[in-house]
């Protein structure tokens, strides 16, 4: 066993007081970036919201060549792989490293899972020609409008797979670091600030999924 | 004072309620709601996006009132970006809505 003191500094950096001092300054850091990446998907929701009042029609008619099931599985995937993440920090908080990896590794499986679906989509958008620009196939009415939707479709669910990307490379690292017992119950801020990133991807697709998957069962 | 502990068996009843709540909007998807039917979906899109930012993601149990000062100033500044583009364009007649 490790001296108690030890224990209790462990993972200390110079230029903090305590370690509740450090956990602290680690919570707010994060929060502090997650608010510019709100600001971040924020521009391109008030683009679709203006889009969207705009030509409400070509909306209805882009949320229909949306695959509705693989947006409600990947809706699945993420809130379940949220699930895993926020019990990894629970695992690590009473000490259970091994588990925590394990949850990290399963969550981070999972957003493969979920890049892997979306793929498959945006493939069948190109064989569909649902695809703005030189490549558009679709004979639709004010095609114009409706390139305009998958324009904001592609750059607002491409930018969250980036994110996606990145979480799913920081949840493996972080699980590899928990694996080999680098956190304790005092010391664990980087399995809650990657976790904190994992559930702010999840809270940007709960509002992609029904502003892009659900409007066409919708029209007023 | 250590971080607080949720229980997991708090964890596993957000994760059901996002999960019921995951259903009922996709199935309200499927019936005609009219003009409510983007109100709905949002309000339950609001309801899942606060249980994760409160449970899974602790702002509940955080006991630093500065990162509740952080939260809430990022979440009414994307308000001010939304709303006040919106006046913007639905009052100068840059977007054809109806009645104008």
């Amino acid at each position: 066993m490790h001296d108690s003191s030890a224990v209790a500094t462990h993972g200390l950096r110079h230029h903090f007081a305590d370690m509740e001092q450090q956990r602290a300054s680690a919570t707010l850091g994060m929060w502090v970036f997650l608010v510019t990446e709100i600001m971040f998907f924020g521009g391109l929701f008030a683009a679709y919201l203006v889009y969207r009042t705009a030509h409400y029609d070509a909306w209805v008619i882009g949320s229909e060549h949306m695959n509705f099931w693989l947006g409600t599985i990947n809706t699945v995937i993420l809130l379940c792989s949220s699930l895993l993440v926020a019990l990894a920090v629970h695992a690590v908080q009473v000490g259970q490293n091994r588990m925590c990896a394990i949850y990290l590794w399963i969550a981070s499986a999972m957003g493969v899972a979920f890049l892997a679906l979306k793929g498959i989509e945006y493939h069948a958008h190109f064989v569909e020609g649902a695809v703005p620009g030189a490549l558009w196939k679709l004979a639709v009415p004010d095609p114009r409008a409706v390139q305009m939707f998958f324009y904001i479709y592609f750059v607002m669910t491409g930018l969250h797979a980036l994110h996606v990307t990145i979480g799913v490379a920081l949840l493996a690292v972080i699980g590899w670091h928990a694996a080999r017992g680098r956190y304790s119950p005092v010391y664990y801020s980087p399995v809650h600030v990657s976790g904190l990133y994992w559930h702010f991807v999840d809270v940007v697709w709960i509002f992609l999924y029904p502003l892009l998957y659900l409007i066409a069962h919708k029209k007023a | 004072m250590a971080e607080h502990v949720v229980s997991r068996k708090t964890y596993i009843v957000v994760w059901i309620a996002l999960m019921a709540l995951m259903v009922l909007t996709a199935g309200l998807s499927r019936i005609d709601l009219g003009e409510w039917s983007t109100v709905v979906a949002m309000a339950i899109a609001v309801i899942k996006a606060l249980l994760v930012i409160l449970f899974f993601m602790h702002v509940r149990y955080e006991d630093q009132k500065i990162t509740w000062v952080v939260v809430i100033a990022g979440f009414f500044w994307l308000g001010i970006l939304l709303a006040l583009s919106m006046t913007d364009y639905l009052s100068r007649g840059y977007l054809g809505v109806a009645g104008h």
